[in-house]
């Protein structure tokens, strides 16, 4: 008790990174409420967002070596109490999510004003910071239940930024109804299942059930728990036969909310399904293997060619990019479920990779519509002349996409391709690549619509404000440099490979 | 002897026959009715379900309610159910009553805009905006219908 009373008196603003990650953006978004200013309100976002970054870099410094920070919410030790657990893997999930939502924010200011009405702008950033303490609090958390109730702190809130779309097109709100509906069916799915685990372990905090499911082995119960937590999670990540709200949501939603949420939503809980199936469930149970080769892998290879083919005949660019996010979630799973060392490292590139390229992207389209007013492709066609650094920004991204060598989207093909012949399976390394090659057709879409056509007559000139280019090039040239400099993103993604690889005993380092 | 079992798995196993008939006419109701209202309906009996389930799952037998006496003198002969998974619950209806406050007030929102709440009203209009960019964009490949 004496060192335990200690520990408590001894402990600086330094150890509560953990809980601060959570509350700042948490309380952020009530304090925006009551300012009510809309310039004001986006200020705080802002401040609080960047503080969000700082603290998960903070983190990530500490964990990066192989550690673990465990933080006791109020000093109750698990497995009665909340604990936050960071680790190599999560620290560097919320840093995408802090860092990306911390680029958008800026980007968002010119961008939001021209979609939402002005009296909407407060409780907007207010919905953002919820929607963003949501997507940590998921990623910070060591206990199921309690990623639960993050996730629906975060989707709740997402449903009314998509809704925010309606003022430019009213079915924004059906996509965000559709949403609701798939998204809460995803979410009471995956407490079922945590309801099975806790019926067969008599536990909630992750390492304790990762713990107790090795040491009792699987039982039909703790299956049953593996299938319900599948297909919640499948439905929040947009799985290939479970993405049918995706496409809409992210068409109609505004612009900011496009960029912030294509980027770390559906990464989340991609993240969410590789701790579960690795950390918790143990990769060595024949179920789970046979899961991950003959359902995820097929899956994921049909997302990568069915979704690539329908973006192809799309004549809405944000349509097509949000198709596009349905086939690179297909390569995030391929990697997953190849259940390998340079699989695993795979997805979590890829991860990293995609949430920069489709945030660039999505904000290159946002600029589009802020200028031209609308993402048709006869809308923008011939912007390249008109707004070049924007189109600049779209191309690279486009690039990145592909996965054309330099760019960061080459650096997560290359190692998908390793990991695909590592297993000898050269006939899905060849598929990774066949379905590039269907990426090069939508985005030489893009480039020939963008650079090749002759601007419609009625369409404004002129560049899309610098608030909104340098977010967008910031995104861009991170694409770049993370294809060209593959240490930090391949080390942290390596380290965080190797944890969830070591199944529970990478959960019980303490 | 046969028949007793079967009685007794049955009996036995009352809550788990209740989760899964609800969770069932809940999700079924969330995909079969048209009425967006009745789809939250739906949604509401299908969470229910999950609530009834992790509720039964805390009872052990012959337990009473979780309270200790106000002297504190707790006697270690008394068996308590087990109070964790109702807290949860707690928490997860207050999710639930979100959600529902939520799609209610964008089926509000919906029903200002389309003028109706009849899914099958709402597709023909979403069809003909979606005809109506077809026309003006040029024909496109997938969407909601």
């Amino acid at each position: 008790m004496a060192t335990e009373a200690a520990h408590h008196t001894a402990m600086s603003l330094a150890e509560q990174l953990p809980v601060l990650q959570v509350l700042v953006p948490f309380l952020a978004a009530p304090l925006i409420v009551f300012v009510g200013h809309r310039g004001l309100a986006w200020l705080v976002a802002f401040v609080t967002s960047a503080a969000a970054f700082v603290i998960a870099g903070l983190m990530l410094g500490q964990v990066i070596g192989g550690g673990v920070i465990y933080y006791h919410i109020g000093g109750w030790a698990p497995p009665l109490g909340i604990e936050y657990r960071v680790d190599a893997t999560n620290a560097f999930v919320l840093l995408l999510v802090s860092g990306i939502s911390t680029i958008v924010l800026p980007y968002a200011r010119q961008s939001v004003a021209s979609e939402i009405p002005l009296r909407h702008h407060a409780l907007f950033y207010a919905c953002y910071m919820l929607c963003l303490t949501g997507l940590l609090g998921v990623v910070v958390t060591g206990d199921a239940f309690n990623v639960f109730v993050f996730l629906e702190i975060s989707s709740l809130s997402t449903y009314v930024l998509v809704a925010q779309g309606s003022h430019r097109d009213k079915r924004a709100l059906t996509a965000a109804y559709d949403y609701l509906i798939m998204g809460t069916i995803g979410a009471t799915f995956f407490v079922i299942g945590l309801g099975m685990l806790y019926m067969a372990t008599g536990t909630l905090n992750m390492a304790d059930l990762a713990a107790r499911i090795a040491s009792q082995g699987a039982n039909r119960t703790v299956i049953a728990a593996f299938g319900f937590i599948v297909v919640g999670m499948g439905l929040k990540a947009a799985l290939y036969p479970l993405h049918l709200w995706l496409p809409n949501a992210y068409t109609y939603a505004p612009s900011a909310v496009t960029s912030f949420l294509a980027a770390t939503a559906t990464k989340v809980a991609i993240y969410v399904l590789m701790r579960f199936m690795f950390s918790v469930f143990q990769p060595a149970f024949l179920f789970e293997g046979n899961t991950l080769e003959f359902l995820i892998m097929p899956l994921a290879v049909m997302a990568m060619f069915a979704a690539s083919v329908i973006a192809i005949f799309q004549t809405d660019l944000k349509r097509l990019l949000a198709y596009s996010s349905i086939a690179q979630i297909g390569y995030m799973l391929l990697g997953i479920g190849m259940l390998s060392q340079t699989g695993l490292t795979a997805a979590i590139v890829h991860l990293f990779n995609h949430g920069i390229t489709k945030a660039a992207l999505f904000m290159g389209v946002g600029a589009l519509v802020f200028r031209t007013g609308g993402s048709f492709f006869d809308r923008v066609q011939g912007m390249g002349k008109t707004m070049p650094w924007t189109s600049g920004a779209i191309v690279i991204g486009g690039l990145s996409l592909i996965g054309v060598p330099g760019t960061a989207g080459f650096v997560s093909k290359w190692y998908l391709v390793q990991g695909a012949l590592e297993k000898g399976w050269w006939p899905v390394a060849v598929l990774i690549v066949v379905s590039s090659l269907l990426a090069v057709i939508y985005v030489w879409q893009i480039i020939e619509a963008l650079y090749l056509q002759a601007p419609a007559k009625d369409i404004p000139a002129g560049e899309a404000p610098a608030t909104m280019l340098i977010p967008m090039w910031i995104m861009a040239l991170a694409c770049i440099y993370f294809g060209l400099a593959t240490d930090i993103t391949l080390g942290a993604a390596q380290a965080a490979a190797q944890g969830l690889l070591a199944g529970s005993s990478g959960m019980l380092s303490h | 002897m046969g028949d007793s079992a079967t009685f007794e798995f049955v009996v036995g196993h009352a809550n788990y026959w209740l989760f899964s008939v609800l969770m069932m006419t809940g999700l079924y109701v969330v995909v079969a009715r048209g009425n967006l209202v009745k789809k939250i309906v739906g949604l509401n009996m299908f969470q229910t379900s999950v609530f009834m389930l992790y509720i039964s799952m805390g009872r052990v037998d012959g337990g009473t309610a979780p309270i200790f006496p106000v002297d504190m003198e707790i006697d270690p002969a008394v068996i308590y159910s087990n109070p964790l998974p109702h807290v949860l619950i707690l928490t997860a209806i207050v999710v639930g009553i979100a959600t529902t406050a939520l799609g209610l007030s964008l089926i509000i929102r919906i029903r200002e805009e389309f003028g109706t709440i009849e899914e099958d009203d709402i597709l023909v209009a979403e069809r003909i905006l979606a005809a109506e960019d077809d026309k003006a964009h040029g024909e496109a490949m997938g969407g909601r219908t």
